[in-house]
């Protein structure tokens, strides 16, 4: 294979993981000023930093792996919707507090998991991010599955709009585990896990966790995607960027 | 009102070697989540190695109206202050 198609699988990955914890960062940010506590408005806010801080260094790698000059944030900035490479679950839309930590916790099972894995990367700079990025998302973890927990084992209320959230969330988990021709690349490289090799150790995880919270996953195996390949996003992506984005399109090279 | 959370009192230690100290206090529903917001909110900018949480309502203060018999008698007792004594230098801090 040659360098230049090596780069673009590479370049691929590495937005994958970078616009994952973008737009997970930025959708977690709309919370901020509005939580149900305080101390859960700050809570947020600093998973909220800690995954935006995590996407300056993925799309900062991109970026120079692809070659162009790109910036983190021309990448963050100046892409549109087809541009991005994020799983669907991330782009959802927050809903209430309880579909917010669910989507956090569906989300940091995985993102634990895989950045476990991209630690031992044959990439030093890949490995380097991921060894540092695991310790703020150990905690992410540990907080989204605690709140899933209280909240699933909680009151009437509290467990039900949980089960509505599982319900509605669940059909965005199988495109985690999806492989395509840009991870087949990354495997054989050594710099990242095959995605379908995660599937296992996360059913155990979030297994055990939604049955401590008293939740049923849906007996279902239907799968939305697109997200990851860029083929195609949820209407809520646009909207997002809209906001996201709304600096550099209304004052386009503005900097500060 | 006892839909609200309980109130904590958060103890951070800064480094190893010191006390814990007062930093403040917080509203969370047990003692594990009291821990994590204290982390969220009393550690960002790296101030703890160890964080303490105690409910509210277990802590028994002293009241203020006692301050007369409580405090004044040792106001007169300046002989409890060891500052008659030279301490030598290699003591370091005390």
């Amino acid at each position: 294979m040659s360098a230049a198609t090596s780069n673009e699988a590479f370049t691929q990955f590495l937005l994958r993981m970078g616009d994952n914890t973008l737009i997970l960062g930025h959708r977690v940010s709309e919370w901020c000023g509005h939580s149900p506590v305080l101390e859960e408005d700050i809570a947020l806010a600093n998973t909220a930093l800690d995954l935006i801080g995590q996407t300056q260094m993925w799309l900062g790698l991109a970026g120079e792996i692809e070659g162009k000059g790109q910036t983190a944030d021309n990448l963050a900035f100046l892409r549109d919707v087809w541009d991005f490479r994020n799983l669907l679950l991330v782009e959802m839309p927050n809903g209430d507090f309880g579909q917010t930590l669910m989507r956090q916790f569906l989300f940091d099972a995985w993102h634990s998991i895989q950045l476990g894995r991209l630690m031992s990367s044959s990439d030093e700079r890949v490995a380097a991010i991921a060894e540092k990025t695991s310790k703020e998302v150990a905690y992410h973890l540990e907080r989204s599955a605690d709140t899933v927990v209280g909240l699933g084992d909680g009151t009437e209320e509290s467990h039900a709009r949980m089960q509505d959230a599982l319900d509605y969330l669940w059909p965005y988990v199988g495109e985690m585990f999806q492989s395509d021709a840009v991870d087949a690349e990354m495997v054989a490289k050594g710099i990242a896990p095959d995605p379908a090799s995660l599937r296992e150790e996360y059913d155990a995880l979030v297994g055990r966790i939604l049955a401590t919270a008293t939740l049923t996953i849906p007996d279902t195996a239907f799968g939305h995607k697109g997200g990851r390949t860029g083929a195609m996003h949820t209407e809520h992506l646009g909207h997002l960027l809209t906001q996201m984005q709304w600096l550099q399109r209304a004052y386009p090279g503005s900097e500060w | 009102m006892n839909n609200e959370w309980p109130l904590w009192e958060i103890f951070i230690r800064g480094q190893h070697g010191l006390s814990h100290r007062h930093v403040g206090s917080l509203h969370a529903p047990d003692a594990e989540m009291a821990i994590k917001n204290a982390r969220d909110v009393y550690t960002r900018r790296n101030e703890g190695v160890s964080i303490w949480a105690v409910e509210a309502n277990n802590i028994t203060a002293s009241s203020p109206s006692d301050k007369g018999p409580l405090y004044e008698p040792s106001e007169s007792k300046v002989y409890r202050h060891p500052t008659f004594f030279d301490i030598p230098d290699e003591v370091g801090a005390m």
